[in-house]
Formats: C-alpha cells, sequence, structure tokens
C-alpha cells in the first residue's frame, strides 16, 4: 500500500512539473495566448461601445454590468474547451499513448493537464480584466470581499467545469465534434445572461441558462465585481450564493463521479491505430 | 547456459487477432529469452505492429496465450511497465516541449522502481546531445525517431520493443543507431524485439529473425540457418587452367576440399557465395502473398 502510494505521488508530483512547464509554455506564446484572449477582446470592444446605455431600471452602464459575465464565460471557454480540446487533440498527436507507456504516465498527464488548464483559466482571467478595470467604471475591486468571493466562484467553477471538458474530451473524435461542441457553448453563452440580464428572455431559456455552469460563474463574477444593488436587476433580485454554490456543486461531483470513469475508459482503449500517422 | 540466460522474456502461443471479419494474425507463436535481439521481420500489412502492440498490453488479443516478463500484458500493471521501453511508429506528441526537458521529466516516473537514465547521458548516447535545449517540433526526422528511442530507454528497460525504428534515417544515423543497439544489448543485457521491413537491419542487428508474412511466422532462425534452410546449396565459382565453373553445392567446404584435392595449383579464382536472405525472404512474401489469406503454410 505505502509502496503503490509512492508511485502514485511520484506520478502526480512530475504531473505538477508537467503543469506548470505546459502552462509556462502556452503563456509564453503570443499567439497561444491571443487566441484564448481574443473572445474577450471582441467582446470588451463591443461592451464598451455600449458603455453609454444602462441596466434597464438602473442608472448603471450596461458594459460594465457585463465585465464579470465576460470574466465567467472565458473561465467556461478555457477551463472546459480548453482540456476537451487538448485531449481531443493529444489522443490523436500520440501524446496519450506516450503516456500510457509511462508508469502511471496516465495520472501524471491527466493532474497535469488539469492544472495547465486551470492555470490558464485564472491567468487569462486577469489579463481580461485588467484591462476591463481601466476601461470600464463601476466594478468594485477594492474590497476584500470582492475577491474573496472571486476566489471561491472562480474555484468552485473550475472543480464544475474541468471534468466535463475531460469528460468530453474523452468522447469526442477529432476536430468536427469540437466545432459542434464549441457551436453548443456559444448558443449556451447567448442564453445565459453573459451580455444582458438573462431577466429579459423568456422563462423557459431562462430555466434551460440556469441549468448550466455558464450563467452560475457569470453570477458569481457579478456578485463579486458588481455594487449590491446590482442583484436588483437578477432574478430573484439576489445574487443567489446558495443556488450557485448548489449548482456548480452539483455539477462538480457528478464530474468527479463520471469523469474517472470515462477517463480510464478512454485510456484503456488508446492504441498506435488512433493516432494519426 | 546460465539460468538466467535461459529465462524467457516473451512466450507466445497461438496468437490470434480479428478487426471485424478480418484475421490480422492467425496464431503466431514466439519466444523471446533474456538478453536477446529479436526482430520481427516482414512486409508491410504482415501485423508486425499488431503483434506488438498485443506484447505492450495496448490492444487483447482475440485469442492466445501470452507472457511477457511472466505477466499477461492484457493485466500488466505500472511495475511491469516500468520495465518496459516503448518506442512506437510515427511520434508527433510534445512538440512545444524541449528535448532535455522532456527526457527529464519523463524519467521521473520511473524513480519509484529504480534509477532512470541521466537526461544529458542519455543524449549523448542517441547523438543529440547539441540538441538538448531544441524544441522537439523543430526536429529533423531522424533526430525525431533518437529521440522517439532515448525516451524508451529513460527508465533503463529490462526489455525493449522498437516498432521500425530507423524508417527515414539516412545510412550515416541508420548506422550510429545499429551502433546503439548493439550496444545496449551487449553491454547492458536489454532484451530487444524490434521490428522492420529491412532485411538488411534485421540480419546486423539480431540475432534471430522471425519471418511474419500474412499474419504468421514463416521463418525462424538466424540468418545463416534462414538462409541455409531455405535454399540448401551454396554457389562456388573457380577458374581451372583459364577456364571458369560455376557449380551449386550442398557442403561447399567439401565441395572445395575435393576441388584441391583432385586439381591442386590448377585452381584459381575461387569464390563461395551463400545463397543471400535476400533472395529466400523475398521469394518467401512472394509465395505467402499469393497464397488465398487464412491457409495455413
Amino acid at each position: 500500500m505505502t509502496r503503490h502510494m509512492t508511485y502514485r505521488t511520484a506520478a502526480v508530483a512530475a504531473g505538477l512539473e508537467r503543469g506548470w512547464i505546459e502552462f509556462r509554455q502556452t503563456m509564453t506564446s503570443v499567439g497561444d495566448v491571443l487566441g484564448w484572449v481574443w473572445p474577450s477582446i471582441i467582446a470588451l470592444i463591443v461592451m464598451y461601445a455600449l458603455s453609454d446605455s444602462t441596466v434597464p431600471g438602473t442608472s448603471f452602464s450596461l458594459g460594465s454590468q457585463a465585465i464579470p459575465g465576460i470574466l465567467g464565460m472565458n473561465v467556461v471557454l478555457v477551463a472546459l474547451m480548453g482540456l476537451a480540446s487538448a485531449l481531443t487533440m493529444e489522443r490523436r498527436d500520440g501524446t496519450l499513448l506516450r503516456a500510457k507507456a509511462t508508469p502511471n504516465g496516465v495520472l501524471g498527464y491527466l493532474t497535469g493537464k488539469v492544472i495547465s488548464q486551470a492555470g490558464m483559466a485564472v491567468a487569462i482571467l486577469v489579463l481580461v480584466l485588467i484591462p476591463a478595470a481601466f476601461l470600464f467604471d463601476g466594478l468594485d475591486l477594492y474590497s476584500v470581499s470582492s475577491w474573496l468571493t472571486l476566489v471561491w466562484v472562480l474555484a468552485l467553477g473550475l472543480a464544475a467545469t474541468l471534468p466535463i471538458g475531460a469528460v468530453l474530451g474523452s468522447l469526442l473524435n477529432g476536430t468536427q465534434s469540437l466545432g459542434f461542441v464549441m457551436l453548443l457553448f456559444t448558443g449556451l453563452v447567448a442564453i445565459s445572461g453573459v451580455f444582458y440580464p438573462i431577466t429579459a428572455l423568456p422563462e423557459w431559456l431562462q430555466w434551460i441558462g440556469q441549468a448550466f455552469p455558464i450563467y452560475w460563474l457569470g453570477l458569481g463574477m457579478r456578485a463579486a465585481l458588481l455594487p449590491d444593488v446590482m442583484a436588483g436587476a437578477e432574478i430573484g433580485g439576489s445574487w443567489r450564493h446558495l443556488e450557485t454554490t448548489a449548482v456548480l456543486g452539483a455539477w462538480a461531483v457528478i464530474g468527479f463521479a463520471v469523469a474517472p470513469v470515462v477517463l480510464r475508459r478512454m485510456a484503456r482503449r488508446e492504441s498506435g491505430s488512433k493516432v494519426a500517422r | 547456459m546460465t539460468v538466467a540466460e535461459n529465462e524467457q522474456v516473451i512466450t507466445a502461443h497461438g496468437l490470434r487477432m480479428r478487426y471485424g471479419p478480418v484475421d490480422v494474425l492467425h496464431g503466431v507463436d514466439l519466444r523471446v529469452h533474456r538478453g536477446e535481439v529479436v526482430a520481427l521481420l516482414g512486409p508491410n500489412g504482415a501485423g508486425k505492429t499488431t503483434t506488438l502492440e498485443i506484447l505492450e498490453g495496448f490492444r487483447k488479443c482475440s485469442a492466445g496465450e501470452v507472457r511477457v516478463l511472466g505477466v499477461d500484458p492484457d493485466h500488466g500493471d505500472e511495475a511491469w511497465r516500468a520495465r518496459l521501453g516503448i518506442v512506437l511508429q510515427a511520434w508527433r506528441d510534445h512538440g512545444k516541449w524541449r528535448v532535455r526537458e522532456l527526457l527529464a521529466h519523463l524519467g521521473r516516473y520511473y524513480a519509484p522502481y529504480r534509477r532512470p537514465f541521466d537526461p544529458d547521458e542519455l543524449l549523448t548516447l542517441v547523438g543529440l546531445a547539441g540538441q538538448a535545449n531544441a524544441g522537439v517540433g523543430k526536429l529533423s526526422g531522424g533526430q525525431r525517431r533518437r529521440l522517439d528511442v532515448a525516451i524508451g530507454l529513460v527508465g533503463r528497460p529490462e526489455l525493449l520493443f522498437l516498432d521500425e525504428p530507423t524508417v527515414g534515417f539516412d545510412p550515416e544515423a541508420r548506422q550510429a543507431f545499429h551502433d546503439l543497439v548493439r550496444r545496449l544489448s551487449e553491454l547492458d543485457g536489454t532484451t530487444i524485439l524490434l521490428t522492420t521491413h529491412d532485411l538488411d537491419e534485421a540480419e546486423k542487428l539480431s540475432g534471430r529473425i522471425l519471418i511474419l508474412v500474412g499474419g504468421e511466422i514463416v521463418a525462424e532462425g538466424s540468418a545463416t540457418e534462414l538462409a541455409r534452410r531455405f535454399s540448401g546449396k551454396a554457389e562456388v565459382r573457380f577458374s581451372r587452367r583459364g577456364e571458369f565453373f560455376t557449380e551449386f553445392a550442398q557442403d561447399a567446404t567439401g565441395y572445395v576440399r575435393g576441388l584441391f584435392a583432385r586439381y591442386g595449383d590448377e585452381i584459381g579464382d575461387l569464390e563461395v557465395r551463400r545463397p543471400r536472405l535476400e533472395d529466400v525472404y523475398l521469394a518467401m512474401v512472394r509465395e505467402a502473398e499469393s497464397r488465398p489469406a487464412g491457409v495455413a503454410a
């Protein structure tokens, strides 16, 4: 048992190193970073143009109101879609098979992948938040409670979305199905109240939006970064911390139960013929 | 021969592999002893890679019995895996990593089992010391292949699988690679099973050749044995009083001894040529390919 633990600990330690190396590789590549931040950059530009409009019933800038939602969307994009596409690609280029050929290599590989993708999600959030803080008024960045809320929402959001990314990355085959999932993601963004309060949507669409993590990450980010009066524009006129915790927590619990099974099954089926030559 | 040398590292009996309606392997038997270098020689599509993948535990065979280092590869645990070195065909992974960084990283996984190779020492061994800080994606085809071999060796494997190791090598790189394999086998006693469709390579590297054609082993032995078995007669050329002769003899040595006994100094320009394995191999491949699939030899 103890020897067994030693081997796994060594693999997890190697995975942490792997995560750091790959995080560094991505963050030092201008092309890679731009690839992740450009949706947010476009969103920031559009929102800046809308700065003069206000959230209905308030005098608060519509542009500023959208910033936290964009940050939340970005976390889901980098953590969930990023992990799914990395796994899909690396099953094809032989990285996963290489991990399989190494003792405890799959454990190390997955540890590294989760660490690097989570790290990137956080780094890219910061990269978008910094220019947003200068361009948009009204964000509450100077209180400890803002940052505490941001940290727990972010941590819970990563726990909810990374396992989904791992499952998708294990099931998808190639860029076509990845493109389809990207389309679904875009559709979900549209009904998750990212750019405009979700209360403007028909109620049945609001329910669909609230079933997925994008809405709740956005709500949690708004709770962290917007003044408390803005809770009035939300469903039920509240930041709904309890519901946020419950829904994101439920996705995390389901994800952590399902992902290992799917990953094990996927890793077991990997062989040379699956690798594109 | 000591007990350890006699130990069987790989035994496979009646290995079958079926993909849908197609049989890729029909009843492959093979044995590899500790310290041997064995070549699995065959044309493309003969089932070499499939055989290797079964032995590596990457693929479950449809029928048959396999033991690799005493374990059924389908149930091999991580401690078992740590004793293997695997060099598959056509890696494209880790393009953004640096050469030394990747080798050092992969070595870490073996550390709880045994001391892995020092990355710098290993890079020197495979002739990549100058590329230690190069990006993996920027290596030439031959350099990439040598890195793959280095990765296969980083955990100091008892048993090394090499799938078509020298495809895309120039003659110089091929020579260097052959020297490396010999060194591993002789100095470290590593057992090596390699696949190749290059007869010359099989002959140079391995003590024993298994010829795999159409999903079955059609012949087995050292290069000399194979040549002798499949074409018994050697070609003897000589001249006698300025006249040139070509004869075929089962026992070339005896035939030449007889020549000298009878004609003594009259004999000149003596040349004895064993049948070339290449001719034997090509004949075997042609014969097997003209047979309907699935019919035993």
